[in-house]
């Protein structure tokens, strides 16, 4: 925080200090009204009533190891379907990396175009695609682990995330000093060592935080299953047990704190790795910072 | 495609109704993303403390989950308004945390030398302000900023698939579902009708980036 303070404002004087003192006071109690408006309206709905948060919050609750259960299982499916995607768009956008910085100038350009061309549809739009329409050009999916939505969730995630990493990849290649390559080509390694062994796994460290932070946004995704098709990932649990207990606030709130904790320590992780290369490093002149604009919001 | 054409008056209505999310959407996330990144380098402690609320909140929820707490959530607290203004609120909320980040990273990038230096030659806050700081960061903004909003573009499917009706995406579940139609075929058109939408969006971007590049 002190570092913006530096840049946007003096050091403050006395008079400054009382103003901000002042805005710190109305900037409070604006706050404040804002939220006992919101805690009176909840309240006068009755939705504060333990009838509603008993099972989520009283151990001693009827249903309370029921909805955790539900819950338990919610997590765990969103987070296999995470690793699993991840691993496959880290591996396939690769090879796409790998494809597009050894071909030609003019073979890469379908190359080009498919990376576009996926880079630029909805997630959701994939995800239903994969799930629905599979099935219908005669790839089926239900004798696979998991299940055919599992799988098609799977798809969907990977063919939207695997051409970002195949950015995020060819960006990291990018970002080394020449020298390496030439240097790996002079002691007699061919173009495909050289890649290989040489040069993607400098990238691989320079990127770890940009893939760290994409894994939150493929996190997020899998919650898009919800409006395509039935597979208990945490929001799709969540919904169940509103239809069972009817309280939707109570239990979106959970799911939702649920989301955010692992989101954020995800992202805490991101940055502290991040730090930890910029520290550790001298020749990193090039890494870290480039990449994070891979997070694009989606 | 025959199934696309046959019904392209229907997909330009969802197309025109998805193009009216998403610039409804992106003005009220720009406005409430660059107020949220005010609060958050503002010096008044509460307003940061907000700011950073809000930021790590709405970033780190699925926007589907925002989507339903918009829908279940504020008919509590007495707002009953159209899904298509929820599931408009919905994206804006979400977007604009995104937005706040874009903009207090490019404010951030600007080296606090810059603000010494203006404030040395004898500017005052807000001609330093205008004169050094923003039009600095405003271009080191545009990129990560495009790409939010190009991100939001296609977020705005999601809210289709949340049921706000009439945009490309329930164009392409009222084919399916109520007149049939096969799904491989009418999402491939839902799917176009969307990058008609992100490719120039990401061409006009370029552009942008590169009339506004500086070299540092």
């Amino acid at each position: 925080m002190s570092q913006q303070e530096t840049v946007l404002f003096d050091a403050q004087g006395p008079k400054a200090r009382r103003r901000t003192m002042i805005g710190t006071v109305i900037g409070a109690l604006f706050l404040l009204a804002l939220a006992v408006v919101v805690v009176l309206r909840l309240a006068g709905q009755n939705q504060f009533s333990m009838e509603l948060w008993g099972p989520l919050l009283n151990p001693g609750n009827e249903n309370f190891e029921l909805v955790w259960g539900v819950i338990g299982e919610g997590i765990v499916n969103t987070i296999k379907a995470a690793l699993v995607a991840m691993t496959l768009s880290v591996v396939i956008g690769t090879l796409i990396a790998v494809a597009r910085l050894s071909l030609g100038r003019y073979a890469r350009i379908p190359l080009i175009g498919f990376v576009e061309v996926f880079r630029g549809l909805p997630v959701v739009v994939l995800v239903y695609l994969s799930v629905r329409a599979l099935p219908d050009v005669g790839i089926d999916l239900r004798g696979w682990p998991g299940g055919q939505v599992f799988w098609g969730l799977i798809i969907g995630l990977t063919a939207y995330n695997m051409v970002i990493f195949a950015e995020v990849v060819r960006a990291g290649v990018a970002s080394l000093p020449r020298g390496q390559r030439e240097a790996a080509l002079a002691t007699g390694l061919t173009n495909g060592q050289a890649m290989r062994l040489i040069l993607l796994p400098q990238a691989f460290r320079v990127m770890l935080p940009a893939i760290i932070s994409q894994l939150v946004v493929v996190l997020k995704d899998t919650s898009l299953v919800v409006f395509v098709a039935n597979f208990d990932e945490l929001l799709s649990q969540g919904e169940s047990i509103i239809r069972n207990l009817g309280n939707p606030i109570q239990t979106f709130t959970v799911i939702a704190l649920l989301y955010i904790a692992i989101n954020y320590t995800l992202g805490r992780l991101a940055q502290w790795v991040q730090a930890r290369q910029a520290r550790g490093s001298t020749a990193k002149a090039t890494g870290g910072d480039d990449l994070v604009p891979v997070r694009d919001g989606a | 495609m025959s199934p696309v054409i046959e019904n392209l008056d229907l997909y330009v209505d969802g197309f025109l109704t998805s193009l009216s999310i998403i610039v409804v959407a992106m003005i009220g996330s720009l406005l409430l993303g660059t107020l949220i990144a005010a609060f958050r380098v503002s010096p008044v402690p509460p307003l940061r403390a907000f700011g950073t609320f809000w930021v790590s909140t709405f970033r780190n929820t699925p926007l589907s989950v925002v989507l339903f707490f918009c829908a279940f959530g504020l008919p509590e607290l007495g707002i009953n308004r159209t899904f298509y203004f929820f599931g408009v609120l919905g994206l804006i909320l979400y977007t604009s945390a995104f937005v706040c980040e874009a903009i207090r990273s490019g404010i951030n990038s600007v080296s606090a030398g810059q603000a010494e230096a203006a404030r040395s030659i004898g500017l005052n806050f807000s001609q330093s302000l205008r004169f050094v700081v923003l039009p600095q960061a405003l271009r080191t903004v545009v990129p990560p900023l495009g790409s939010v909003i190009i991100a939001m573009f296609k977020n705005s499917a999601v809210v289709g698939a949340f049921g706000v009706g009439g945009d490309l995406w329930s164009t392409g579940q009222t084919l399916t579902s109520a007149r049939g139609y096969e799904t491989l075929p009418i999402f491939i058109g839902v799917a176009i009708g969307f990058l008609l939408i992100t490719l120039p969006a990401g061409a006009v971007l370029q552009v942008i980036e590169r009339k506004v590049a500086i070299a540092r």
